[in-house]
């Protein structure tokens, strides 16, 4: 009668291996700020270079994010890149409520931060006066390092989030408190 | 060398050896209220009844041929009493690489003929030149504003129009 | 009981293929366009307007914000109507950086057309090859002017600074490998099947339509106009430049898209003659009511600081005139027209925006073409927002 054959591998099996302590919400945030899908929103100038960040000497895919898609639907950031002006201002609020949660935003450009050069009649100064923004990406137009550096920014924010907890994940801009007298 | 700005070769107070002023003089003699020449260019400013016909000629006579509108715009000299707007037809003949511009005065409220059944490139442009001073072009097709939201109040490239607007952010 | 009725539907602000903010409302019989009328303003930022409220100096870095992806055009185009107002003569060697710069951004803004309009018609590969030579350019214009896109770089008078001593060395090998490269374009797309099935015949333009509806630059030499401005009203160096002036006839989206591949070819031509030709000499006039003095003279001279300080505070005050002065940007017939009043802002300025001409057009072009032919031809016109709405 022959031995069975025992196994070389002494170390832990298959129950004890691979077994990580985490929280997760490290889990959640580690997923979610790797892959954000951002949804192609170029208004102006700044979209050019937003386009040259997506190309290949700026490489925007090597973090994960070059599925830009064009239905609110399916993306998760939006990176609002040029002038935002009165007539458009509409569009933009309805393209951020049809974002699902969880949804962030970018401010790129001075033009998107606080209305830029165009101190005009028709321009909206900057878009945090209808959306709330996350990261606001100075320059005119900030190169694609900056845009890089501004999305990397929002990684970090989206790592210290806490999910699973009992309370609202943002405050609507506009929001005055229970009792709506307190508003102005 | 220098930029070449005379084209055309007619200098400062020589602004009647252009063409054009020469036809319209032929034509429509008393229709024509000035004509000066600014930075080796020439341009006649004409009442606002004919303007139509004055274009339609300029555009079918065969030494001219200004089958091309570059520009059509408006300004507003609010110190000039009677002759508050001013618009300015910019023309470009192909064939013979010429440029003419052309000036109407119109008070306030006054409407003028559209140009767009001569060239249809006045289409967008009349509509903004409603859109930011006012103006009224008799016959257009589609008259509404362009550039500003549908329900935009006011003016904007008026002189009196504040340019950070009247409603605030 | 079959009821036909025209079907009205948006192809709305917010779209891939609409190259900006461009509202186009459809109508259509079946897939078979009827009306398409577009709606523009969703970019209108008051650039006339605010350009009465300031200096004539600072209101050039607003015109670089137009048409954004050949700015150097603009530039160009401004300040040449500004030096016809002040009665200044530039030196040569200005002339000739300020075409070479010129001539940049042309190439620069075709190989973004021809990437975004392959792109929306399907080949994406080709989007990724020209946004590649195009950071080779945008290199370039930041070696000379500081920054990759708006460059601002031009001033009344010639430039702002000399260019690099390997300037010429480094347009040379720029030139040399984009000959190569735009031969790699053509084998992919001029005699591709799918290319030549969605876009010849589509999109058709007379000239004579092109002619009344105001339609400039290569769309408007596709369909027979032979003008250019560079030939027939030359500015700056172009005088001393030998180059082609590429027409076709047939007015539809291939022979728009063979124009543009020709002019970039003519581009790269161009700058090799001029670095070939690049005369020495200053590279600004210092007319001393209108130009900043030279910076060093700052450190020694309080003359030079006095008079530096005055026009940077009150700014230059152009004598009382008007003047319309156009050149041939990559987009068409670009001018400026500039009315002065003898103070130091402008009266009235007005931007002639080819593209927005342009897109009167897109009508007639689209009129009993597919739905999915729309986005040929809006590609195929080369429009820019930021210079339709101003």
């Amino acid at each position: 009668m022959s031995k069975k054959p025992t196994s070389v591998y002494k170390g832990p099996g298959p129950k004890e291996a691979n077994v990580v302590l985490t929280s997760a919400s490290t889990v959640m945030n580690w997923a979610q700020r790797s892959s954000l899908w951002p949804l192609t929103f170029g208004l102006a100038c700044c979209a050019i270079e937003m386009i040259s960040a997506a190309a290949a000497r700026y490489d925007m895919a090597r973090f994960g994010w070059e599925v830009f898609r064009a239905s609110p639907r399916q993306a998760d950031l939006m990176i609002v890149a040029g002038t935002v002006t009165n007539k458009m201002a509409p569009v933009v609020k309805k393209l951020y409520d049809q974002m699902a949660e969880p949804k962030w935003v970018i401010a790129m450009g001075s033009c998107a931060t606080c209305g830029g050069i165009f101190q005009t009649y028709s321009v909206v100064p900057g878009v945090s006066h209808i959306l709330p923004v996350d990261v606001y990406i100075p320059g005119c137009p900030p190169r694609p390092e900056a845009l890089i550096h501004g999305i990397m920014t929002l990684q970090m924010k989206i790592d210290g989030q806490v999910n699973f907890a009992a309370q609202p994940r943002r405050i609507e801009p506009g929001y005055r408190g229970p009792n709506k007298e307190e508003a102005v | 060398m220098t930029a070449n700005w005379d084209r055309q070769g007619f200098g400062e107070g020589e602004p009647e050896k252009h063409p054009a002023v020469a036809a319209i003089r032929n034509d429509f003699p008393s229709s024509i209220l000035e004509v000066e020449s600014s930075c080796g260019q020439v341009w006649a400013a004409v009442t606002p009844a004919n303007v139509v016909e004055i274009l339609t000629f300029l555009k079918n006579n065969q030494e001219l041929q200004f089958d091309f509108l570059s520009d059509l715009t408006a300004i507003h000299w609010p110190e000039r009493p009677g002759a508050e707007f001013e618009i300015v037809y910019q023309l470009y003949s192909t064939s013979k690489h010429l440029r003419f511009r052309l000036k109407v005065p119109l008070k306030e409220g006054q409407e003028v003929e559209t140009a767009s059944d001569v060239w249809q490139t006045a289409d967008w442009l009349e509509r903004e030149v409603y859109d930011m001073f006012g103006i009224r072009f008799e016959g257009h097709p589609d008259q509404r504003r362009i550039l500003n939201p549908d329900g935009f109040e006011g003016h904007p490239l008026r002189k009196e129009f504040p340019l950070q607007g009247r409603v605030r952010w | 009981m079959a009821r036909q009725e025209i079907m009205t539907i948006n192809m709305g602000p917010h779209h891939p293929s609409t190259h900006g903010v461009l509202r186009i409302i459809l109508e259509l019989d079946g897939e078979v366009v009827v009306n398409a009328i577009p709606d523009i303003g969703y970019l209108h930022r008051g650039v006339e307007k605010l350009s009465e409220n300031k200096k004539y100096l600072q209101v050039l870095p607003l015109t670089d914000r137009l048409d954004y992806l050949a700015s150097g055009s603009n530039n160009l185009a401004y300040i040449l109507a500004v030096e016809k107002l002040l009665g200044i003569e530039v030196p040569r060697r200005a002339q000739y950086i300020r075409t070479a710069i010129a001539e940049l951004t042309r190439i620069n803004s075709h190989l973004l057309w021809l990437g975004t309009h392959a792109a929306d018609i399907g080949a994406v590969t080709v989007l990724m090859y020209t946004l590649r030579e195009r950071e080779d350019i945008l290199d370039l214009i930041e070696e000379t002017s500081g920054t990759r896109m708006m460059p601002t770089y031009f001033r009344p008078g010639g430039v702002v600074r000399d260019i690099l001593p390997d300037f010429d060395s480094k347009i040379r090998a720029f030139v040399d490998k984009f000959d190569v490269k735009i031969k790699e374009y053509e084998r992919l797309l001029t005699k591709n099947r799918i290319w030549m099935g969605r876009t010849k015949g589509v999109g058709v333009i007379s000239r004579s339509d092109a002619v009344s509806l105001g339609l400039s630059g290569p769309s408007a030499r596709a369909s027979g106009l032979d003008w250019d401005i560079r030939r027939d009203e030359p500015y700056e160096a172009y005088d001393e430049l030998e180059f082609k002036v590429p027409v076709l006839t047939e007015g539809d989206v291939y022979a728009r898209y063979m124009i543009r591949m020709e002019e970039m070819k003519e581009s790269s031509r161009m700058l090799r003659q001029l670095v070939d030709g690049m005369p020495e000499g200053s590279f600004i006039e210092r007319s001393p009511k209108y130009v900043y003095p030279d910076k060093k003279r700052l450190e020694e001279s309080i003359e030079a600081m006095i008079h530096h300080f005055k026009l940077v505070v009150d700014g230059f005050s152009p004598p009382k005139g008007e003047v319309y002065s156009t050149i041939e940007s990559p987009k068409g017939e670009i001018g400026f027209y500039i009315v002065s009043d003898g103070s130091p802002k402008p009266y009235r300025l007005r931007i002639r925006p080819p593209s927005f001409i342009n897109l009167q057009s897109l009508l007639t072009m689209a009129k009993g073409n597919m739905l999915a032919d729309v986005v040929a031809i809006i590609g195929s016109l080369d429009i820019v927002l930021g210079e339709i709405d101003r």
